[in-house]
Parts: C-alpha cells; sequence; structure tokens
C-alpha cells in the first residue's frame, strides 16, 4: 500500500467535536496522509476499508504539556534505575526498539505507549534553549507521535533586562528570535522571576507577582504581562504557557489568580493549574484546602484564559521541573535524592522521585482538585487533560481519568479510601457532572488542538492530518481508551489493538514568527558578553529535525 | 626487601598530546613509560634518572619502567606518579568491586631496582 | 534510517594550494569542547588552530590523512564492504556480543551504536565506565546539584578543583570558565574568585590555586565527610582528622568557613576520586557535601569530564535504553548493573565471545586479564588511528575524525550539545558510516524490518 492509496474506515460511530459531530455514523476517507472528503466519483475504491461499525472514531489524542525530552527527562531517566527493573518490559520487536519504562520513559518506550494508547502528538513542556539541540535529537528517537516543545524564558536575563529597560519592542523580537533559534513552539514562562532569585542565593524565590527579582528590579507580574503582550503581538499560535509563582504551596491560590489577572486581557494558557489550586496558610498542612471554585469562577467569566489540569495519580513517580527552588523545595519534604541544575543565563531546573500515598490528606486533595477541575470548568474547550507526565503521575493515566470522569460512582469510591476530612476541604464529593464521550474528545483533542492554534490537528474534517483512533465501546471507560481497536498516524495503520504495526518518525512542529531582524545585533552583543559557547553554535538549524513542520502565526 | 609505594597514574599534558599524534610514536611511548619518584625517595634509595625498576603489584603483576626526578615539590615521598596509559593500566587487577571501574589511582606497588642509568 | 543531523555540516573539499578558514569550530579532545577555535586548513591539513591549547593544537595538527587502508580484515587489507559483511558475522554469531567506547564519536553514530545492539541482543558500555562511571552511581544514589558552565563564569567566586588537574587534562578551564572570565557578577575575573585544589599530590594546576590542600592518599573519602561534619556543625576530634587525612583540623574549619561565607561555590572534580580507593563512594560523599552547602549558600558540583563526547554517550545511552552506561540487552530490553555489564568486567570475567570498540584503546588501557581475553575473541575496532586495540581487532576500519573530518553533535561537560564544523574530508568513512553500514547488515541476518 503506497500513501496514495484510499484508506476508508466505514461506519464508525464518530466524534468530531469540532464539527458538531457528536456521535454520528460515517465514513472517513484517508489519503496521502490527511482527511479528504468522501469521494464523488464513486469509481474510486479504498485499497483498505476498515469496518469500524459498532466502534468509536475519534482524532488522535493531543498531550498539550508533558515532559518526554530534552536535558531534564534524560537525567531523570538517569537517576531512577530502580524503579525500571521492576515491572513492564519492552523488549524489542523486529519492527521496534526495546526500551525501559518506569516514570520516565526512554524515547522509544515514550512513542510506543503514546501511539498504543491513542495519542498521536506531544508536547514537552520545559526546554531550556541552550539544550534545544538535545530535545530535537531526542525527538528524532520518538517514534510515532508529532511534537514540539515550549521553550523556557520566564528567567531569561534578557527577556528581564528588556524589561527593566522599558523595551518592548527589543523583547519582542528577542521572543522571535529565541523561537526561531530553538525551532520551539511557544514561549514558557516558569516560576517567572523566581529561578533567577534562586541562582543567586541561597533558598532564593519570589513570594509572590510583585516581589523585585534582583539585580534585574523587575516582578514576576511585568514578566507575565510583557510576555503575554509580545506572544500576541508576534501572533503566535499558542500563547504564553504559564507555570505560576508558588507551585504546591499553601494559598497559593492568590498567586494564580493574580497571574490570570496579570494578563490583562491577553491569551494565557495556566499550566498544570491544579498545583496551584490551594487555599490555607503557608506551611500549615492543617488549613490547606481546595480553591477551584474562586479560581473557576474567574476562568468561567474571562475566556481569554486557558488551563492543563496536571491531574495527581496516587503511586511513585519522578518529580521535574523547570523550577529550581521548587525542585529544592520537594526534596526537603521527601528527602530523597536531589537533581539541580541552573543553566546560564536562562532557566533552572529540580528533579526528585516522589510518591503519591491516597491516605496523605495533601496528596488525596491534590488528587480531589485536579478532578474538581475538569469538573468545575464549564467550557470544555478551555480546560485540558494533563497529568504534567511524569509530575502529577505518567501519561499512562489518561484512560483512568477519563473513567474518574466518565463515571462518578467510580470516583467517589476512590474518595472513600482518602482521609474523610478530604470532603469539608474540596467540592468533589457533591459534583455530579459526568463527561461525555464527547467532551472527552473536546479535553483530549479538539480542546488542546485549538488552544495550540493547529489547524490540522484534533479534528476528522478534509485536510486534517490523519491521525485517528479507533476505541471499542466498553462501559468501564478505563479499558475503552487504554487499548484502542486501531490508531492511524498520517494515514498509516500504526497500532491495532495494542500492537504495533508500524512505526514512523513523526514530524517537528515549530513557529517561525516574523520579528525585528535588526534587534539580533543587541541580541548579539549581549550574548557574546556572557554565554559561554559561540552565537553561531547556538541556533538549531533545520537538520536537527527529522521533518519540520511550521506552524503558521494566526 | 623492595619497598611499598601508592602508585598514582594520571593525565599529563604530554600524554595527551601523544594521544594525537600516535600512540607508536615517540612522544606517547615515553610519556607513558617515565615513572615520576619523589627526590626525596630517590635520594634515600640511591636511585639516580633514568635507572630502570620495576614495579610489582598486589597480584604480582609488574611493569618495567625508567624513572625520573618528580619537580621539586610535586610529589610527596610514598607515593609514584606516571603518566596514564599502557603501562599504568598493566598493574590494575581485573576486580571492579562492582563498580565496573578498576582501581586505577592509588595503586600499592613494590619497587625494586633493576638497573642503574648508563651514565 | 538517516539521522536528519548527519546531513549538514559536511566539510568543502579543500582546494590545492589554496587556505581555507573554518571559525567558531569545535574542539572534541577534552571535556571542555572548546567551540571558538578559528581553523585554517591548507591542502587537507589543518596549519593552524588559533585559540586551542596544546592539547588542542595537537589534536587538530596531527590528525591529518591518515594514509592506511580504511579496513583491515585479520590483519590485511580489504574492502570495506567485506569488513562491514565480515563485522555483521561477528557480532551476529556470538551469545554475549559487547559494544564499547563511543566516547569520541559524535552522538549520530553513537545512536546507531545503541541500535546494532538492541538488534543483537548486545551489552553497551562507553569509556564513562572507567572514568566517571563511579560518579555517575553516585548520582544515582544522592542527585547532584550542578548547572552550566556558564554558571561558573558568571557567578562562581569559590572555585574548587578536588582530585582533578586542569592545568595538563582540561587547559582551557581557568581561563575560559572557572577562574578567568570576568562574569555578570564577578567584573574584576579572577580578582573576585578564590581557588582552592584538593589533591594528593601538588599538581601543575597548584600554581593556579590559592589555597592548594594536600591529603593523603586515598583519603579523599574521608576528607569529604570531614567537610560534611563541618557543614552539618557537628564536633570532629581534631587529631583524629588530622590522622585520617594528613590535613591539620584547622585548614579543614576554614576551608569550611569559606565554603560557608562565598555566594557561589563550584567543586570541579575529577578521576582523582573516582579512581581510588572509594569510587563512587567518594563522587557520593562529595555530591552530598555539595547537596549539604546548599542550606549555607548555593553550591554546585560537576565532574571534569575526559574525552570530547563521553557526556553525549552519556546522553544518548540513557535516552535510548533508560540508563546511562553498562546495558544489557540479553533478555531484549535493557537491563543495568555496573560492576557486571561494565566492560572491565565483561571481559575480564571471560564472558563475552565477541565484541565492537569505537574509538577506545582497551587494548592499551585495560587490566592485564580484560586485555587477554579481548585478545582471544572475535572483534572489530574503529579508530581514527592505529592503536594496540585495531592491532588485535579481527575487522579494523580507520574512520575520519570527528569535528575535523565530519560533523555531528558533540555534548559539553555540563550536558551542553554543540554542532561540529569539519575542515576538511577524508578519504575514509565516518564510524556513523560504518556503523549504519554495519546495521544494515546486522539487520538482514537477524530478520529485522524496523525502519
Amino acid at each position: 500500500m503506497t500513501s496514495s492509496d484510499y484508506i476508508k474506515i466505514s461506519q464508525g460511530l464518530v466524534y468530531d467535536p469540532l464539527h458538531g459531530i457528536d456521535g454520528e455514523v460515517r465514513d472517513i476517507w484517508i489519503r496521502d496522509g490527511c482527511i479528504m472528503d468522501p469521494p464523488t466519483d464513486l469509481a474510486i475504491r479504498p485499497s483498505r476499508t476498515i469496518d469500524a461499525s459498532g466502534l468509536v472514531v475519534m482524532p488522535g489524542g493531543i498531550d498539550m504539556h508533558c515532559h518526554i525530552a530534552g536535558p531534564k527527562v534524560n537525567v531523570a531517566r538517569k537517576m531512577r534505575p530502580e524503579e525500571k527493573r521492576r515491572g513492564e518490559q519492552m523488549p524489542r520487536t523486529n519492527i521496534t526498539h526495546s526500551g525501559s519504562l518506569g516514570s520516565v520513559p526512554s524515547t522509544f518506550a515514550t512513542g510506543y505507549k503514546y501511539a498504543a494508547m491513542g495519542y498521536t502528538t506531544a508536547f514537552d513542556a520545559a526546554i531550556p534553549p541552550l539544550g534545544a539541540r538535545h530535545a530535537h535529537e531526542e525527538f528524532e528517537d520518538t517514534p510515532c507521535i508529532d511534537k514540539g516543545f515550549y521553550v523556557l524564558m520566564g528567567n531569561n536575563h534578557y527577556v528581564m533586562q528588556s524589561l527593566k529597560n522599558k523595551e518592548p519592542q527589543k523583547l519582542k523580537a528577542f521572543i522571535g528570535w529565541l523561537l526561531a533559534s530553538t525551532k520551539g513552539f511557544a514561549p514558557k514562562l516558569v516560576n517567572p522571576g523566581g529561578v533567577e532569585v534562586w541562582k543567586s542565593k541561597q533558598a532564593g524565590n519570589v513570594s509572590g507577582l510583585d516581589t523585585l527579582v534582583d539585580h534585574f528590579e523587575v516582578t514576576p507580574r511585568q514578566i507575565i504581562k510583557g510576555v503575554a503582550q509580545a506572544a500576541a503581538e508576534l501572533a503566535l499560535p499558542h500563547p504564553v504557557h504559564i507555570h505560576c509563582n508558588n507551585l504546591g504551596m499553601p494559598g497559593n491560590w492568590e498567586t494564580t489568580l493574580e497571574t490570570m489577572r496579570a494578563l490583562e486581557g491577553h491569551r494565557g494558557h495556566i499550566t498544570h493549574i491544579q498545583f496551584h489550586s490551594y487555599g490555607g496558610g503557608a506551611g500549615d498542612e492543617n488549613t490547606f484546602n481546595s480553591k477551584v471554585i474562586p479560581l473557576a469562577e474567574y476562568v468561567n467569566a474571562n475566556p481569554n484564559i486557558t488551563i492543563d489540569v496536571g491531574q495527581v495519580l496516587f503511586g511513585e513517580t519522578t518529580s521535574m521541573t523547570g523550577d529550581g527552588p521548587l525542585g529544592y523545595f520537594l526534596s526537603k519534604v521527601y528527602g530523597g535524592k536531589w537533581f539541580s541544575s541552573d543553566t546560564e543565563m536562562e532557566s533552572g531546573c529540580g528533579i526528585t522521585p516522589i510518591k503519591y500515598r491516597n491516605k496523605s490528606l495533601v496528596h488525596s486533595l491534590q488528587w480531589a482538585i485536579g478532578l474538581e477541575w475538569y469538573l468545575l470548568v464549564k467550557d470544555p474547550w478551555r480546560v485540558v487533560m494533563s497529568t504534567d507526565h511524569p509530575n502529577g503521575g505518567s501519561f499512562l493515566a489518561y484512560p483512568q481519568i477519563i473513567r474518574f470522569l466518565m463515571d462518578r460512582t467510580y470516583r467517589r469510591d476512590i474518595l472513600k479510601t482518602c482521609p474523610p476530612e478530604i470532603l469539608q476541604r474540596s467540592s468533589l464529593w457533591d459534583i455530579d457532572r459526568e463527561y461525555t464521550l464527547n467532551e472527552i474528545a473536546i479535553i483530549t483533542r479538539a480542546g488542546p488542538a485549538k488552544i495550540l492554534g493547529l489547524k490540522n490537528k484534533g479534528h476528522l474534517g478534509a485536510g486534517a492530518d490523519a491521525d485517528i483512533t479507533i476505541y471499542t465501546p466498553h462501559e468501564n471507560k478505563e479499558i475503552m481508551f487504554e487499548m484502542p481497536r486501531v490508531v492511524i498516524k498520517s494515514g498509516r495503520i500504526i497500532v491495532e489493538q495494542g500492537e504495533m504495526r508500524d512505526t514512523l518518525i513523526g514530524k517537528t512542529l515549530h513557529v517561525q514568527p516574523n520579528y525585528d531582524q535588526a534587534v539580533e545585533t543587541d541580541i548579539q552583543e549581549w550574548f557574546e558578553r556572557y554565554y559561554s559557547i559561540r552565537w553561531r553554535n547556538y541556533p538549531v538549524d533545520l537538520s536537527y529535525l527529522y521533518e519540520s513542520c511550521v506552524i503558521p502565526t494566526l | 626487601m623492595p619497598e611499598t609505594f601508592t602508585l598514582i597514574p594520571g593525565r599529563t599534558t604530554d600524554q595527551g598530546c601523544g594521544v594525537s599524534e600516535g600512540k607508536f610514536k615517540a612522544k606517547y611511548q615515553t610519556a607513558v613509560s617515565s615513572l615520576q619518584v619523589a627526590p626525596g625517595d630517590m635520594e634515600r634509595l640511591g636511585l639516580s634518572e633514568g635507572d630502570r625498576v620495576r614495579l610489582t603489584g598486589e597480584e604480582g603483576q609488574s611493569v618495567e619502567v625508567c624513572i625520573t626526578a618528580a619537580k621539586k615539590d610535586e610529589l610527596p615521598e610514598g607515593l609514584l606518579f606516571i603518566a596514564y596509559g599502557d603501562i599504568s593500566s598493566q598493574l590494575m587487577t581485573g576486580d571492579t568491586h562492582g563498580s565496573g571501574m578498576p582501581t586505577s589511582k592509588g595503586m600499592e606497588v613494590t619497587m625494586e631496582l633493576l638497573q642503574k642509568a648508563t651514565s | 534510517m538517516t539521522y536528519a543531523a548527519t546531513q549538514v555540516y559536511a566539510p568543502t573539499p579543500s582546494v590545492p594550494g589554496e587556505l581555507k578558514v573554518i571559525q567558531d569550530a569545535t574542539c572534541t579532545f577534552c571535556g571542555c569542547v572548546c567551540d571558538d577555535i578559528e581553523l585554517t586548513v591548507k591542502d587537507d591539513h589543518i596549519i593552524e588552530a588559533k585559540r586551542a591549547c596544546v592539547l588542542g593544537k595537537a589534536w587538530f595538527l596531527n590528525h591529518s590523512i591518515e594514509d592506511r587502508p580504511s579496513c583491515m580484515v585479520d590483519g590485511k587489507p580489504a574492502t570495506l564492504e567485506h569488513g562491514y559483511d565480515r563485522a555483521a558475522q561477528i557480532l551476529t554469531h556470538g551469545k554475549y556480543p559487547i559494544v564499547y567506547g563511543l566516547s569520541d564519536s559524535p552522538c549520530e553514530a553513537q545512536r546507531v551504536a545503541v541500535s546494532i545492539v538492541d538488534w543483537i541482543k548486545g551489552t553497551i558500555d562507553t569509556t564513562t565506565s572507567v572514568c566517571h562511571g563511579p560518579s555517575g552511581m553516585a548520582f544515582q544514589g544522592v542527585g547532584e546539584v550542578t548547572c552550566s558552565l556558564g554558571e561558573v563564569a558568571n557567578r562562581g567566586d569559590l572555585i574548587m578543583f578536588w582530585g582533578s588537574n586542569p592545568a595538563e587534562s582540561h587547559p582551557r578551564h581557568f581561563t575560559k570558565y572557572s577562574l578567568m572570565p570576568k562574569g555578570m557578577f564577578l567584573p574584576n575575573g579572577r580578582k573576585d574568585r578564590t581557588c582552592v585544589l584538593v589533591d594528593v599530590r601538588k599538581t601543575k594546576s597548584a600554581k593556579a590555586a590559592d589555597i592548594f590542600i594536600q591529603i593523603k592518599p586515598k583519603r579523599d573519602f574521608e576528607a569529604l565527610w570531614t567537610l560534611r561534619a563541618l557543614a552539618k556543625g557537628i564536633e570532629l576530634d581534631p587529631e583524629l582528622v588530622q590522622r585520617e587525612t594528613g590535613v591539620e583540623f584547622s585548614v579543614w574549619t576554614d576551608l569550611m568557613d569559606r565554603m560557608k561565607a562565598c555566594k557561589f561555590g563550584v567543586i570541579f572534580f575529577g578521576m582523582g576520586l573516582t579512581m581510588t580507593r572509594g569510587k563512587h563512594a567518594n563522587s557520593e560523599a562529595l555530591l552530598a557535601l555539595t547537596r549539604d552547602m546548599n542550606e549555607h549558600t548555593r553550591f554546585v558540583a560537576k565532574p571534569n569530564r575526559g574525552h570530547g563526547n563521553v557526556t553525549g554517550a552519556d546522553n544518548v545511552v540513557s535516552w535510548r535504553t533508560g540508563y546511562p552506561f553498562g546495558v544489557n540487552h540479553s533478555r531484549g530490553y535493557p537491563r543495568f548493573n555496573p560492576g557486571e555489564y561494565t566492560t572491565s568486567d565483561t571481559l575480564a570475567n571471560r564472558e563475552a565471545d565477541c565484541g565492537m570498540t569505537i574509538a577506545c584503546d582497551p587494548m592499551a588501557n585495560f587490566s592485564q586479564p580484560a586485555r587477554e581475553h579481548l585478545a582471544s575473541i572475535p572483534f572489530i575496532a574503529l579508530d581514527t588511528k592505529e592503536t594496540p586495540t585495531t592491532r588485535a581487532a579481527a575487522v579494523a576500519f580507520t574512520v575520519a575524525t570527528y569535528g575535523i573530518n565530519t560533523g555531528g553533535t558533540v555534548y559539553r561537560m555540563d550536558d551542553v550539545p554543540i554542532p561540529l564544523r569539519p575542515a576538511f574530508p577524508s578519504p575514509h568513512p565516518s564510524d556513523y558510516d560504518v556503523l549504519t553500514e554495519i546495521e544494515e547488515r546486522v539487520k538482514v541476518i537477524l530478520g529485522v524490518t524496523h525502519k
């Protein structure tokens, strides 16, 4: 079969929320890796027909926030040999490489596992620009999915210096240059300003949106607003992607609210918001509680804001973050091994093993808060499924999360295993809402595609990438979603019933925004003064991308 | 009775440059086969520049090398230094003590004089 | 498959008699991976390597085209095709194939080597296991607090070297990264920094240090734990400390005062820790001390890695298998066990029955029992120059030199990936080419259809 042959997915129950198709029996036609309108010429016969009668057809899943490649993910792999010998192994076959699993799977294992679960696109959420080349190298070894990454810039010296000097034009050009130089997808802020303070003093951090960052004399609020505005002016397909200050701290919900306000109406995506929705006094576990209700009210009322959840699942995992001071904090809480690395001019990093226990009040609250978020945001187009893999748990938990959302009895059964105080501190028990399949298709496909500005993904209309997942319906939605009947990537059948049938490398999605190139002289002067590598050796050229796919600006 | 020393193999400039020139060339061969001995030890043992000695490791493995005086205070007495390479590695044992790394520095060796330098 | 990044940075052929200048070339001799070298090339020979150190100059000026066959089989010149076929036969006919080396190959070639090992269910190990492998194990125990080298240049005001002699092993370390640079927060460069050297002998690096502390050989562990105790405020017996470390107690308390008082401390450590008694326990003590110091100030540690792309090898093996070195695939999936799957052991324990060495020289650098066993089994060797290992190999390939004849990617000791800008083409194949050809043949023999 060649790519120019026709494939027909026949008579499946189709969920295509972008086109308002909510469980209708349809045929889907594929050619040259794309979805096409059914041919009007009746002489055209498909060379392969997939009988999908009785099966559910959706666009391929999109993970818009995970950690799957690049420097810190690879450090975490190296750091955790102890969790890999037990449990599932992934031997090589005649068509696939071997890999290792654990909380941070190897590159091949990552690609195969996403594909086997019906996910065909994933974005790494935190790449330091200096490590961009590394991330691209790993992407080439991460098969079966299209991928891209967000570029850390919330503690970038040039960003802070432009804000300090009140030079928004330079900031805008810098962001354009940085995204183009790294072949990245979107600007990412991680604890804006806080990581720089961490680099400069013991246990350093900012405490809120208006703390001045030493030396640069800017505040997190200025960084958030400035980058959001620049992203809007650059017309980036995905706006600023924000990991707020004070992650994990009791009482941090106010910081989160202030962050959303600091956007001043610009589009902004608040990521793993579960970790940022806590009430209670600083360091006082006894007052720790959910503040999803007031935050969700704000999100519901402000359409410029989108979120992903960062769901926590019970079990062992690895925390990894560009938030250096958070890594330090977590390592002190859990007492395990701790990795921290500061990248010159750009960013930080923290990694430590972590175990979420349902007997812990804090952990079970985190679990409940995540689910509250899915259930309390009214518009499913603005909330996206994520575990912040592997921080809250593995991406492999998505089928279980779907079951939590579609089955209130199941989630209440789990809630009953948690400490009873949780009922006073979270509203989860009282929420009756259950997701429909259409809503699941939104928060796992159509929604993230829209938020990311991916016009060819997340839907099944003509011209879309033929990334399609076919599920066998089952009363237990975890079973339904964990092993799709067929997964099609770029028009090729790559998985059948959990078995890999074919592999491909996948595209790298990145942006190439227009920016004022005259500013490059100024950037170069700054760069050459402080960086430890040469200016010419910094940008990642296209040769590092197996297949480049530029997503146009808006 | 030959005296016991602690041998420290390590990288040197000549050894590093010699690798690039070629391992069978003179610079490398000279670099990795001359043993530095502390001047105090040389005096005490009546050794002089260019003497040929035998070093023997804990399992009886041995090498023969020529000695040279270490620069004034570079090497404390009781320590020997040799540029890392073929000869130093011959003194390692096959055991890595479960680490993958043979003990390649701080090896206990005995040194005995084989032949005085012809001056 | 062909890796995308191998397509670029192919060197342009030299025009006879004409000078060609390569700006921002990267030196891959040591882990500093200096990427600011200006090469002047004439008639396929580098005649000048501006800004390179003594080791870098030797590297660049001595790698001209080797007048040797690209392939030798059983000590006789052979065609490449014959060599590839024979190599694939050797690797697929053993029960315990090992692949070793890789620290002087670009990542693109390392990736192919890991693929081959996966198909043949072999064991892959890199020279990391005999340099900072113990530090890798220590890191798995306690973690690591570290940073990129530019952070050291911009912030490091207390620079310590422990069991490392950069004056001879990494000659530009001081000027480019650790001591001399005028950094963002250290406008006066060297004057704003204090340098401490800890070693068992007074190496050439001592000249660069403000304070030299000479400890007893094989007492690094005791010395580091002394500092850990002092950092935690635990009382120690001064006489015992002096007896165990060979250094007066007051020297250690003075050092700890400085460590606590600095703003950004850095410990670079070398094989003085990993190769000596204690090995990973030494590295672990140092990494734990660094972690402890973050209760007082900011403090980081970094192993001074030796070979140009040993850090890339760690990264590639890790992202593909999940483990950094010493990885066995005999069950079809990766397993890690240093001391068992590391090459010193697979050879000295006489377990490996065939193998391939890439850019390394175990016949000169391994223990006698390991060498004897390697010499007794069929193996393939890839190297740019003739070595005792290539002489003992059943199939020996003379390969082009990375960074001089071929492009690709290398990782500096701080995990920063840097592209290579080669100077002139070589008539010999690159190790990427050789490995790719071998992989294709291995796949055919084993029925692997992976694309």
